[in-house]
């Protein structure tokens, strides 16, 4: 179903708490992939908010679908997302980082309730998204694989085996996300290893492809809808997003890929989040 | 010279004498029936390795991913999380090193249930020389926790293992030759437990642990000492790199003082290796030597003619006991208190 002005209104509040909470954690962890958290929250919303199947209360349910987060390092920002939906208490973040904690930089499958695989090493995770997808077809089950990548993350050669991959098996079940901030650690993804044409890089690769403003819940919800009904091939939505994005100070700067906030600066940020 | 201008007049595709990893994709196909679960994945060596058995009986659950193991591996992980049995097959080499971080972080680490059958192991694809050997592997993958590693003497114990992988919820590395390997079992009728060594041959005067391929000849060799020189030499197979039967290392420690190991990999952090760790952790003075390849790459070449120049051959075995018996260790006056 189309995104309704009431659903819209709704899911921009909710972005916002919890690009608040990813700046929040950043602070009390001592330092976190504030960046890439915060460029990729709009598509978790809409994902964790309207479109995935799921019940945060049966997270292993059989049927639920599959999201993973092939930028594993972004997994502060998962984690705020799945308390945020319930997955478990909030409470956690404030460990966030701390020994035998339940959340780490990169959150694990095995004590993360709601986190369907570990990753964090780049370009693993849409391989396993792949074999997810794959595997509801063995079991004749109709769950959904939903996969964010980042555009770092595709210099590695696995991103694109899998993409070979994903097309050649038609998975049609499979929705990769890729969050194209343009940034990586050392810099621009385009000065670091140049991947553009990309858009084009995905068609000829297989992929259905659709490019967006990865911020804009619209364009956002139009895709998934496109992606939902598109049959005989996987989708990939090229979410053009910014690093950073809803803080002032941390919009379009490399040196955000990683870092710690002072309380003062947590307040700052927030600020400029707004409420 | 075209392959038709050769003596031997054969394809890929009708390599039928390649026992090993034929039973192993027979006995798969066989689980297939048994398991709805499981499903099986190559890289284009399907016909290689003998997985195309399997999916030839199973299309539905059978899926190449061309000459990429890395996503393989992956792809893998995925099949596990969503409850599928992946069998997963290509050379050792590939396994092992092209595909390592993702046998390590997405399937090791997460203790996922997929089996790993990596061919063609140590020298054993000869001709094809360095790039297709893998004298490193148990090295790599033995220091990935959660995953179990067998080393099949023989086809047959192949078909064991493969049998008995399945008993195990986690990941399994099974690591097989190419399949010219010299029987030494005759029948299953025997106690095929993983974590277990089998005594081949009874002795006193020495232990021979032999892996793999390696332990035909290590039951050769105890032979032929027997009966030239009366040299009584028990024989281990032992089958399991991880968990290893430390207890029967200690056992063969206590009972005959000497040790030699034997396997189809480098000396380093191998078989050898293992046993090295169980002795010094014992604290029990005793001669022990590793037989491998002394930390060299191999050339290419006829298997056979390589496990020969490495002395991990009947032959090597031989002459190594004969010098290991001669061999001064020094005694623990207390040696008899502590046993």
């Amino acid at each position: 179903m189309p995104l309704t002005e009431q659903e819209f209104q709704k899911l921009q509040q909710q972005a916002k708490a919890i690009r608040r909470e990813i700046v929040d954690v950043t602070g009390w962890s001592g330092g976190a992939h504030v960046g890439g958290a915060l460029s990729m929250v709009d598509i978790l919303t809409l994902l964790y908010w309207k479109y995935m199947r799921l019940d945060p209360a049966q997270p292993e349910w059989e049927d639920r679908d599959r999201f993973v987060l092939s930028k594993g390092h972004g997994g502060v920002g998962h984690a705020v997302v799945l308390a945020q939906r319930g997955y478990f208490n909030r409470e956690a973040l404030r460990k966030f980082n701390e020994t035998d904690s339940m959340l780490g930089m990169h959150l694990d499958y095995h004590k993360v309730p709601g986190c369907e695989t570990s990753t964090g090493s780049m370009g693993h995770g849409l391989s396993q998204a792949v074999g997810m997808a794959l595997g509801a077809r063995v079991l004749k089950k109709d769950w959904r694989v939903y996969c964010v990548i980042g555009d770092g993350e595709s210099d590695e050669g696995s991103i694109w085996e899998a993409a070979m991959s994903a097309a050649h098996y038609k998975l049609d079940n499979l929705i990769v996300f890729q969050d194209r901030n343009r940034m990586m650690i050392d810099g621009l993804t385009e000065e670091v290893m140049s991947l553009e044409p990309l858009a084009d890089k995905w068609r000829a690769f297989g992929l259905e492809t659709r490019e967006v403003d990865g911020h804009d819940l619209v364009q956002l919800s139009q895709a998934i809808e496109y992606a939902l009904q598109f049959r005989g091939k996987p989708t990939l939505i090229l979410c053009n997003t910014i690093k950073g994005k809803g803080v002032d100070f941390m919009e379009n700067k490399p040196d955000w890929h990683y870092g710690g906030l002072s309380s003062e600066l947590v307040e700052k940020a927030k600020r400029s989040i707004g409420e | 010279m075209s392959k038709t201008d050769s003596t031997f007049s054969w394809t890929v595709y009708e390599a039928d004498k390649l026992t090993q990893r034929e039973i192993y994709g027979i006995v798969l196909k066989d689980l297939g029936a048994q398991y709805p679960e499981i499903v099986g994945l190559s890289a284009d060596l399907a016909k290689s390795t003998k997985i195309g058995t399997f999916g030839d009986a199973y299309p539905d659950r059978f899926f190449n991913f061309g000459i990429a193991e890395q996503n393989m591996f992956g792809v893998a992980a995925g099949l596990a999380q969503a409850g599928l049995i992946p069998f997963v097959s290509t050379f050792s080499a590939f396994a092992s090193m092209r595909a390592c971080e993702f046998v390590r972080t997405d399937i090791c680490y997460q203790n996922l249930n997929v089996k790993v059958i990596a061919t063609h192991g140590g020298i054993s694809f000869g001709s094809a020389g360095t790039t297709h050997h893998a004298t490193e592997d148990y090295a790599i993958v033995r220091a990935f926790p959660h995953l179990t590693v067998i080393v099949p003497a023989d086809a047959i114990e192949t078909a064991q293992a493969v049998k008995k992988c399945m008993e195990i919820e986690g990941p399994v590395y099974i690591r097989i030759g190419r399949g010219f390997e010299p029987a030494v079992y005759t029948s299953e009728e025997y106690d095929f437990e993983v974590g277990k060594a089998i005594e081949m041959r009874p002795g006193t005067d020495l232990t021979i642990i032999a892996t793999g391929a390696t332990v035909y000849h290590a039951v050769q060799a105890a032979d032929i000492l027997k009966a030239e020189s009366g040299i009584s030499a028990r024989v281990l197979n032992m089958h399991t790199l991880k968990p290893l039967d430390e207890e029967a290392v200690v056992k063969a420690l206590t009972e005959t003082r000497r040790l030699i190991t034997v396997e189809d990999h480098n000396v380093i952090n191998g078989l050898g290796s293992a046993v090295a760790d169980v002795i010094a952790a014992s604290g029990k003075g005793c001669a022990f030597t590793k037989l491998g390849l002394p930390d060299t790459f191999s050339p290419h070449g006829y298997p056979e003619d390589l496990m020969h120049r490495f002395h991990i051959d009947t032959d090597g075995i031989v002459d190594k006991v004969r010098e290991l018996l001669n061999r001064e260790f020094e005694e623990d006056e207390d040696w008899e208190d502590e046993v």
